[in-house]
């Protein structure tokens, strides 16, 4: 196996608050994640899951607070470290082929040589049979194939995954959940927010319950792995 | 409270004063006659609107670098007074175009631009209503703001070329075309009362906003619990 | 620099989709034939008239077909959330306006292009002699309408009724460039020709002012 071509990356959240309006998303959210840990959110739905996400991601910015990358040693950066993205959307264009799509997004970041890592991820994600057909004829399986190939195109050393596993058979849940095995035996740090326990949620070696936008419940500081995700959908 | 009411009733005087001024103390205008006062009302509510439409824009840029809701409260009541004195220009131009030229209306740049302006901030109002989240409907209404306002001159400047080109009645002459001493005190004093008058309003109606606004608030915290 | 080759990246991408269904394009064309045709309803295109309404009523045509040809610009990265991965892959979210803003000027200009000779056509106008200098004021015509024309799609794109609301934000900020380019476009097709370079300019100093502030404020229409 090639040795990891990122440095280990942990993330910090800093008395993160995020307001719509009036209405707090998330309230003074403060959080250590270690490189390499993989943690699993639970919460209902409007709890703040896919909001702290997309912070992560630098999608969205916080009201208040920071979020910063830590390197191995311990400095923070402000400065986005490569992080991947997996939503519910596949964010991918559907009138463009998987190919095409990866070689779209390899060539925005400044990839060198686009096409080589298109031809290896599509591979991985065993796709390469179908690399010339429009995403548009995709199962669903296979777009979020198309979705993970597309955030690892630039080897990030965190992945966040935003309810991933959504609308998957059994089977696509099981592929996912190796996948997610082999980046997170990688040393990648993931974040991943789920709905309840699955294949999925036993990769996880943390899991934090989020209620109306603040921290409840954390494995960290002695709450049950089981019962945080048992509440996830009361 | 008491200042407020206190305001309107000093500017409600302020204004009865200045339409006597307009009425009996300045003279009735050679040419044109009686109607020429609608003058008064006329170039006062133009200068009005365009010192309301400035602080818009002032406020649209202070939203959008600070992000506190209070500009966004200052910027649409900016908008609508500022519209409201615009409707007034609009309207009392065809009221003195009538008996003077014999026609309702004519593209004369001034108008031209002053419709255009109408156009714009309507634009601006309708598009608050259509956004429904506080603070996407104040950030987007903010930037839509800056651009029309960065139209402003470039609509102007666009008129008058094309109508320097396409000659037509000018509908007001320019109103420092020898103007009797008596007509200048009424007008600043007329000027002096609107702006009074455009003060008051912006007042009332930030408000107003402001109280919406926590009002909008307690509402969303309520529907959460 | 990345926003440059971002900028062409994302040019090709928007290019690449629309030349694929063709769809945007067809459409425009359509309905950009059927204003003309129902418009020559309205007077009779002798050659004076022609001269006299001729110019305006393209432009307007051409403005009312923009309103709608912008409409699908972020809408469609609506669709699967594709605005969200553009954003975590370029470094600079003004590309993403610029590629938006340049396909659209090119569309339209395209657009353009396919009708003048069936306007030349239909209302007995001579475009050949003059068709360079056309091209210079189509061209600066068509950034004017794409530049707001994209942000305000960023804008509309969220609003409700939107449709509607593009143009109702759109038209009667390009008052300028209708004016602007209907002049220009009439003294080129008028009976001794001319280029009139002072609209010309004043179309280039619209294009500016709003590519400035669009550069700006682009980053502020993305945000969430």
């Amino acid at each position: 196996m090639t040795p990891p071509s990122f440095s280990p990356t942990g993330i910090r959240f800093e008395k993160i608050d995020k307001r719509f309006g009036g209405l707090y998303a998330l309230r003074r959210v403060s959080l250590e994640i270690a490189a390499g840990e993989c943690v699993v959110f639970a919460g209902r739905n409007g709890s703040g899951k896919t909001t702290l996400l997309r912070i992560a991601a630098r999608l969205s910015r916080p009201s208040s607070g920071t979020v910063s990358f830590v390197n191995s040693s311990g400095a923070a950066s402000e400065t986005p470290a490569a992080a991947g993205f997996v939503a519910h959307a596949t964010m991918v264009y559907d009138e463009l082929s998987a190919e095409e799509n990866l070689l779209l997004f390899a060539k925005l970041q400044g990839i060198a040589d686009p096409a080589a890592r298109a031809e290896k991820l599509l591979r991985e994600v065993g796709l390469e049979e179908r690399r010339n057909s429009l995403v548009r004829t995709f199962s669903r399986g296979m777009r979020q194939r198309v979705a993970i190939a597309r955030a690892l195109l630039n080897e990030p050393a965190v992945i966040l995954l935003d309810e991933p596993a959504t609308g998957l058979d059994p089977q696509g849940v099981t592929w996912f959940a190796e996948t997610l095995r082999g980046l997170r035996d990688s040393g990648r740090t993931l974040l991943m927010s789920l709905h309840g326990e699955s294949e999925v949620s036993n990769l996880a070696t943390r899991a934090i319950r989020l209620d109306a936008g603040a921290v409840v419940a954390d494995t960290r500081t002695g709450a049950n792995f089981r019962s945080i995700l048992a509440f996830a959908n009361a | 409270m008491i200042k407020t009411i206190l305001g309107a009733v000093v500017l409600f005087a302020a204004i009865a004063f200045t339409a006597y001024l307009a009425f009996h103390y300045a003279p009735i205008e050679k040419t044109m006659g009686p109607i020429q006062k609608i003058f008064y009302l006329h170039l006062p509510s133009a200068f009005s609107s365009f010192i309301a439409l400035g602080i818009c824009f002032y406020a649209n840029l202070r939203y959008v670098f600070t992000r506190e809701a209070k500009w966004d409260w200052l910027g649409v009541s900016a908008a609508e007074v500022g519209l409201a004195f615009i409707s007034v220009v609009l309207i009392t131009g065809p009221i003195w175009a009538h008996p003077v030229w014999g026609i309702w209306w004519t593209w004369d740049a001034r108008l031209t631009l002053t419709f255009v302006l109408w156009l714009l901030y309507t634009a601006y109002l309708l598009l608050r209503s259509m956004l429904e989240e506080p603070d996407k409907r104040a950030l987007f209404s903010s930037l839509f703001g800056i651009f029309a306002f960065l139209d402003v001159p470039l609509v102007y400047f666009s008129i008058r070329w094309w109508r320097t080109q396409h000659p037509q009645p000018v509908i007001l002459g320019g109103p420092g075309s020898g103007l009797d001493p008596r007509m200048r005190v009424s007008y600043l004093l007329v000027w002096a009362a609107f702006t009074g008058l455009l003060i008051l309003l912006l007042n009332g109606r930030y408000k107003l906003e402001a109280m919406r606004a926590s009002v909008e608030e307690l509402r969303r915290e309520a529907e959460v619990r | 620099m990345a926003l440059l080759s971002n900028t062409a990246v994302l040019l090709g991408k928007e290019l690449r989709t629309e030349f694929r269904s063709r769809e945007l394009l067809t459409t425009t064309v359509v309905f950009i034939l059927t204003i003309v045709v129902l418009f020559s309803f309205t007077f009779d295109p002798s050659v004076t008239e022609s001269r006299r309404f001729g110019p305006g009523l393209l432009w307007l045509t051409f403005l009312f077909a923009a309103s709608l040809m912008l409409q699908p610009g972020f809408l469609r990265e609506q669709n699967n959330d594709t605005l969200s991965a553009l954003r975590l892959s370029v470094s600079d979210p003004f590309a993403i306006f610029l590629a938006k803003l340049a396909a659209s000027a090119i569309f339209l200009l395209l657009t353009e292009m396919m009708m003048l000779p069936i306007f030349a056509v239909l209302y007995n106008v001579h475009i050949l002699a003059v068709l360079p200098q056309l091209v210079l004021v189509f061209f600066l015509g068509s950034l004017g309408v794409a530049i707001p024309g994209t942000a305000f799609s960023a804008i509309s794109a969220q609003a409700r009724m939107r449709e509607l609301m593009l143009p109702v934000l759109l038209l009667p900020l390009l008052t300028p460039v209708l004016i602007a380019s209907t002049e220009a476009t009439a003294a080129l097709l008028s009976e001794s020709p001319q280029l009139r370079v002072d609209w010309l300019g004043f179309l280039a100093g619209f294009d500016v002012v709003f590519l400035t502030a669009l550069w700006l404020f682009g980053e502020y229409l993305l945000e969430e």
